[in-house]
């Protein structure tokens, strides 16, 4: 879930697309908006507090012969909601699993570590090196 | 007292279709899509965010757009919409620890583990305007130059990291079974705990709270303040569904941290020690976490023993009058019509005069 949260609805929705055999499916719940109640912790270990909300979708679906999927990710996109809620249904099918995990999983989560990493790339040159003045002995 | 009066409608409609034509403003000019907003005003974007305490960067965008860059009455908008949404539930306290950084600096240490990382800053610009920027198109994509070594994954926390002595104080370990006050729920009261008061401040209005901190700084309600640490970056989000009963990574924020270390001469009870005061924004809120710092820190005056005697310690004060969607609603009822309270006013006067006016002749 942590990767399928973590794209877009047109990514998915081209990935669902390019699945060989889609199933049909059933919303058990369809795919709606809400909020999530951001929790933190004064001084980022101490006291629990509320720092505000975010939107957050979800959706539930019943894959014909199939498995229910679950999904919640950020966000307020609803077509992202489902879909990722099919794959989850999908990833639980142990003849299926193996084929997505290639074909969907594998390639998102690299996308996610490449732009981490190119966010990491960005502030690197912005690494402060100190230096300190030596004064001479005479 | 304000009375309804009927009338009007016509103004009123007319008034409306006037404000979206002048938020439109000269069609010759290509419209703003709400992409450019959320890519190019992205401060913006965040501070409506914050201090609408609700994080969607696209709705806050249009927020921005439809209250054509009046960033309180975008907050206004984005605070009214969350009322018509549901709420799934709580997340897990965010682990700002494990934060992937973009900017992390010190004031009070200088050779950090994970070094200081400027990142996207304002911070030593010249502040002049740069008239390249004016020009039509875009400049060339400008990447740092120097040294791309990697910024790490995850760097510590700056107080804990260097405290071996012990003379920073440590947060209060939290209570699992506590309830945490929700201010979205339940009204404010007083005394109010750090939990509330946290949560006040973080949608809290910018300008009220640099004020407020500046003014401690200035020597009223005096915290002899350091930036222990601000880091800005992402972290991520889990949620509980109750329905699955286990936590489910549901994706990023980007938030801004401030820790701010305060010398404290001591109490009855506690000896002379740092104290420490926190600040958390959605985004990128440098100043807004950094004034909450301060702020949080003035109003912890009572638990460490310090008499209140400044406008920011006084919590009554301060936390009422946070909200600038409240102040804004309740300035603005000004301008609803008062005719009746005034009628009344006027004759009052009057009366108060003409009776000024027999004591003076002595009649």
């Amino acid at each position: 879930m942590a990767v399928l949260a973590r794209t877009s609805a047109e990514t998915l929705e081209s990935a669902w697309q390019e699945t060989p055999d889609r199933p049909a499916y059933d919303l058990v719940r369809p795919p709606e908006v809400g909020l999530a109640m951001v929790r933190a912790r004064a001084g980022g270990t101490g006291t629990r507090f509320n720092l505000g909300e975010m939107t957050v979708s979800r959706c539930v679906v019943q894959v014909k012969g199939g498995a229910v999927g679950y999904a919640y990710v950020a966000g307020s996109d609803t077509r992202h909601a489902e879909l990722a809620a099919v794959f989850d249904a999908l990833l639980q099918d142990t003849a299926r699993r193996p084929a997505i995990e290639i074909a969907v999983i594998a390639p998102l989560e690299q996308e996610i570590e490449a732009a981490r990493a190119a966010r990491r790339a960005d502030s690197g040159p912005t690494k402060v090196e100190f230096f300190t003045m030596v004064r001479g002995d005479n | 007292m304000y009375v309804a009066v009927k009338g009007g409608e016509k103004a009123i409609a007319a008034a409306h279709r006037l404000l979206a034509e002048r938020r439109r403003g000269d069609r010759a000019h290509p419209g703003i899509t709400l992409k450019q907003i959320a890519e190019q005003l992205s401060l913006a974007v965040d501070r409506v965010m914050s201090e609408g305490s609700l994080y969607d960067r696209e709705l806050a965008a249009l927020a921005v757009k439809q209250a054509r860059g009046d960033l309180v009455e975008a907050i206004f908008l984005l605070r009214a919409f969350r009322t018509t949404l549901p709420r799934f539930g709580v997340t897990e306290p965010l682990d700002t620890g494990a934060m992937r950084i973009s900017r992390r600096i010190s004031a009070t240490y200088k050779d950090l583990p994970g070094s200081q990382v400027l990142g996207p800053t304002f911070d030593y610009t010249h502040r002049l305007l740069d008239f390249e920027l004016a020009e039509e198109g875009d400049p060339n994509s400008v990447s740092a130059a120097g040294d791309p070594g990697d910024v790490d994954e995850r760097v510590p926390r700056v107080v804990e990291l260097l405290d071996h002595e012990g003379l920073i104080e440590k947060e209060e370990p939290d209570d699992p079974d506590r309830p945490v006050g929700d201010l979205t729920r339940e009204p404010l009261g007083f005394p109010a705990d750090r939990d509330v008061r946290l949560q006040n401040l973080a949608r809290g209005d910018e300008g009220f709270l640099l004020a407020l901190g500046y003014s401690t700084q200035r020597g009223f309600g005096s915290t002899h303040p350091f930036a222990g640490e601000i880091r800005m970056g992402q972290v991520s989000v889990e949620l509980v569904p109750e329905e699955l009963g286990f936590a489910v990574d549901i994706g990023d924020l980007t938030v801004t941290e401030c820790e701010m270390i305060n010398q404290f001469k001591g109490s009855a009870t506690e000896p002379p020690q740092f104290t420490r005061g926190y600040g958390l924004t959605f985004g990128e809120g440098e100043r807004k976490a950094m004034a909450m710092a301060l702020v949080d820190r003035a109003l912890r005056c009572r638990e460490l023993g310090e008499e209140p005697s400044s406008p920011a310690q006084d919590e009554e004060f301060v936390l009422y009058h946070t909200d600038n969607v409240e102040a804004s609603g309740f300035v603005q009822h000004l301008k609803l019509p008062h005719y009746v309270d005034f009628q009344g006013e006027l004759v009052t006067v009057r009366e108060l005069r003409a009776e000024a006016r027999q004591r003076k002749t002595g009649t």
